[in-house]
């Protein structure tokens, strides 16, 4: 009884979700980067296949895991028989950027439950971080905007998990007709390269990608993907040191 | 399944714990600073440093993937990536501030891409 009426207000909560118009709002501004993003999964569930892993595995990987570039930093790991532990503690390497991501998004999400917290943070990859944060600027004031940012959430989050799911399981079904050798992986680069391009706003972030960009090359050598965390880290301190110093009420920068 | 391909030395079990430790990776990290429920806030410095993170984690991602091959920097400008992504972002510059304007950047750069890098093998 009591699951019952629980699983009947977690459906009128998606509903009410998905009635919003920020669901609509959040769906669209995924669905332009979808495409990129479904070649990337595409590739990702072909390189699953083709390192060994038997589609059960390929599809359990894929469902649950929900990252990329883990992912693909564990396929070659998981194919030479590499300790647990090296395997884990690489993909959390390369998923620190989410760490700092995470740092940000504290002040959007503690008004909810601590599950439903784990849940929007399991969805929120780096996609739909970018286009949240690029949409809510702030956090939310009141209980309308805390349903508008949710609402957003869910759409972004829900249709991008939905997009890379069924791209991954495409590429593990199709995986012996799509050598890697096309490269069809580029679409999710140039996925992420227009994304950077709506956020080049302002003349400061600007600054702040170059320096990325250059840091990340120069620290390539780095094992575990942490040359991202060494760009990362110089650019924010870099900008910070540029940055003008604001008077105290100023907005942050779009 | 089983799953001849590989060595005998390991089980799907072991792959499949393996899987589900990676998939707490996921949650752990992106929900890592928001999983206790203890107040707490970031210093003013860094909520305003956090305003640079998404375009520097994005173009930290970028700039590898476009002059770097296995690791070094790449010597040839027979590269089919440089030209798709010039082609991308000068799409994107022409059409900014319509809709779909990130879509036409992937269309765009993969019809500049796949023809240099399957046909001309950059």
């Amino acid at each position: 009884m009591t699951a019952l009426s629980a699983a009947g207000r977690l459906r009128h909560a998606l509903s009410a979700l998905a009635r919003h118009p920020e669901f609509r709002r959040g769906a669209r501004d995924i669905s332009g980067v979808a495409p990129g993003m479904a070649a990337w999964g595409l590739m990702t569930g072909v390189a699953m296949i083709n390192s060994g892993m038997s589609v059960f595995e390929s599809v359990a990987m894929t469902l649950l895991v929900f990252a990329g570039s883990s992912q693909l930093a564990a396929i070659p790991l998981i194919a030479a028989g590499a300790p647990v532990w090296v395997i884990l503690a690489t993909s959390f390497c390369v998923n620190l950027r989410f760490v700092v991501f995470s740092a940000h998004l504290r002040s959007y999400v503690m008004h909810m439950p601590r599950t439903l917290r784990l849940l929007v943070g399991y969805v929120t990859a780096d996609m739909t971080y970018v286009l949240f944060v690029r949409r809510f600027a702030q956090p939310p004031a009141d209980s309308a905007q805390r349903q508008a940012q949710l609402a957003y959430l869910t759409g972004c989050g829900g249709l991008s998990w939905a997009s890379w799911q069924t791209a991954s399981l495409l590429g593990i079904a199709l995986a012996q007709w799509i050598p890697v050798r096309w490269g069809l992986g580029f679409a999710g680069i140039l996925a992420l390269i227009g994304v950077t391009c709506s956020l080049t706003t302002t003349r400061m972030r600007r600054i702040s990608a170059g320096v990325a960009g250059a840091a990340a090359v120069a620290a390539f050598a780095l094992p575990f993907k942490l040359n991202i965390m060494v760009a990362i880290a110089a650019a924010v301190a870099l900008s910070l040191l540029l940055e003008s110093p604001a008077p105290p009420d100023r907005k942050p920068a779009e | 399944m089983p799953n001849d391909k590989r060595g005998g030395h390991m089980t799907d079990w072991w792959t499949l714990a393996v899987i589900l430790g990676l998939a707490v990776v996921t949650v752990v990290t992106r929900s890592f600073f928001f999983i206790s429920s203890r107040p707490w806030h970031l210093p003013h410095w860094a909520q305003r440093g956090l305003q640079y993170a998404p375009i520097a984690a994005l173009a930290a991602v970028i700039a590898p993937e476009l002059v770097m091959t296995q690791g070094h920097l790449i010597a040839s400008w027979q590269d089919a990536r440089i030209y798709g992504a010039v082609a991308g972002i000068a799409f994107y510059i022409w059409r900014r501030g319509a809709g779909q304007a990130v879509l036409g950047t992937i269309v765009v750069g993969m019809a500049v891409y796949l023809p240099l890098h399957l046909g001309l093998g950059w």
